[in-house]
């Protein structure tokens, strides 16, 4: 099997169901949008793992450097008020 | 034609399909059309199994679908000579899917509203199948036909070579349905927005259905049927 260098990689989000968020689920090759969303189907959702797609070019993907990883991350480690955890819940609260 | 013979027909149509579209696998131009490829494969042999299955049980001679699909040498074969061409190169399969999944597509819509009820049962599931397999074939003609110089002269070539065959999937095999127009329908505006000839009528060879095959089609049946040969009944 050849390589392609011409066709673009394509980021694929599947929706697993109603009411849930589009999740990634990987990438593929493709030469446009609707062959990508084509494909993602026969890759991604042939279990049926899916009831929506996106497709998104990855070139367009704006990603954070792994080298901002302190300036970006770190300072929210020490900041436990944050996090909800100084609550007594109520009896009786069993969604939280 | 009797029901056997009609269902045996359907049958065998989608058997060898599948049979030639799995000859894909790990050949394939792209990973990703690998995997397409091998799964309209594995659709058409779904089909092949239930069709098969009820030929057998209509025949009621104890056959099942491993029975008439391993052990029926090629000229009881009835299915068109269509799908049983070599492959050639990728834009001949895509004008060989093409011109078949428009047709069983078509087929299948008519059987969900006919009178026999198992049939209708399993064109409900293979119409959706199909749509899909008529959806890609469609997006890879356009795109190679309306594509580089060397794209479109292989679409227009193996749309040249197919062609003559598809005359034979409109002889009559169901009853009252008659699918050459509305094939027609579906697959000229494809061929005119690929920027492609649609090819003049003119030769039209047929025997399928009476079990006359082309040359290539003993050497397919020999590769499908060779493990249950060696190994009859043979389970893992």
């Amino acid at each position: 099997m050849t390589e392609s260098p011409d066709w673009p990689l394509w980021e694929v989000f599947v929706r697993a169901r109603r009411g849930v968020a589009h999740t990634h689920a990987g990438s593929l090759h493709a030469p446009d949008a609707a062959m990508a969303l084509h494909n993602a189907r026969d890759l991604y959702t042939r279990r049926s793992e899916g009831v929506s797609i996106w497709v998104v070019p990855t070139a367009t993907i704006a990603a954070s450097s792994p080298d901002e990883k302190d300036s970006l991350f770190d300072p929210a480690a020490d900041k436990a008020y944050r996090h909800p955890t100084f609550f007594q819940l109520p009896e009786g609260v069993e969604h939280l | 034609m009797n029901l056997f013979d009609q269902v045996l027909a359907l049958g065998d149509d989608a058997l060898v399909a599948a049979q030639r579209m799995s000859e894909w696998c790990a050949r394939a131009p792209q990973l990703e059309e690998d995997v397409a490829l091998s799964n309209i494969a594995l659709d058409l042999l779904g089909q092949a199994r239930e069709l098969l299955s009820y030929a057998g049980s209509v025949e009621g001679a104890g056959r099942d679908e491993d029975a008439l699909a391993y052990l029926r040498d090629s000229n009881e074969f009835r299915n068109a000579q269509l799908v049983e061409l070599p492959n050639g190169d990728f834009a001949t399969t895509v004008a060989k899917m093409l011109c078949f999944a428009v047709y069983q597509n078509l087929l299948y819509q008519a059987l969900v509203d006919g009178p026999d009820a198992v049939l209708a049962r399993i064109a409900a599931k293979a119409v959706k199948e199909t749509k899909y397999h008529v959806d890609h074939a469609v997006l890879w003609t356009l795109r190679l036909g309306d594509g580089t110089v060397e794209s479109h002269q292989r679409m227009q070539a193996g749309l040249d070579d197919v062609w003559p065959f598809t005359h034979e999937l409109f002889e009559p095999v169901v009853p009252g349905v008659s699918l050459r127009a509305p094939w027609l329908a579906v697959v000229e505006p494809v061929l005119r927005s690929a920027t492609l000839r649609r090819p003049l009528d003119g030769w039209a060879p047929t025997g399928g259905r009476q079990g006359i095959h082309t040359e290539a089609f003993s050497y397919l049946v020999m590769e499908l049927q060779v493990v249950h040969r060696a190994y009859p009944g043979g389970r893992w």
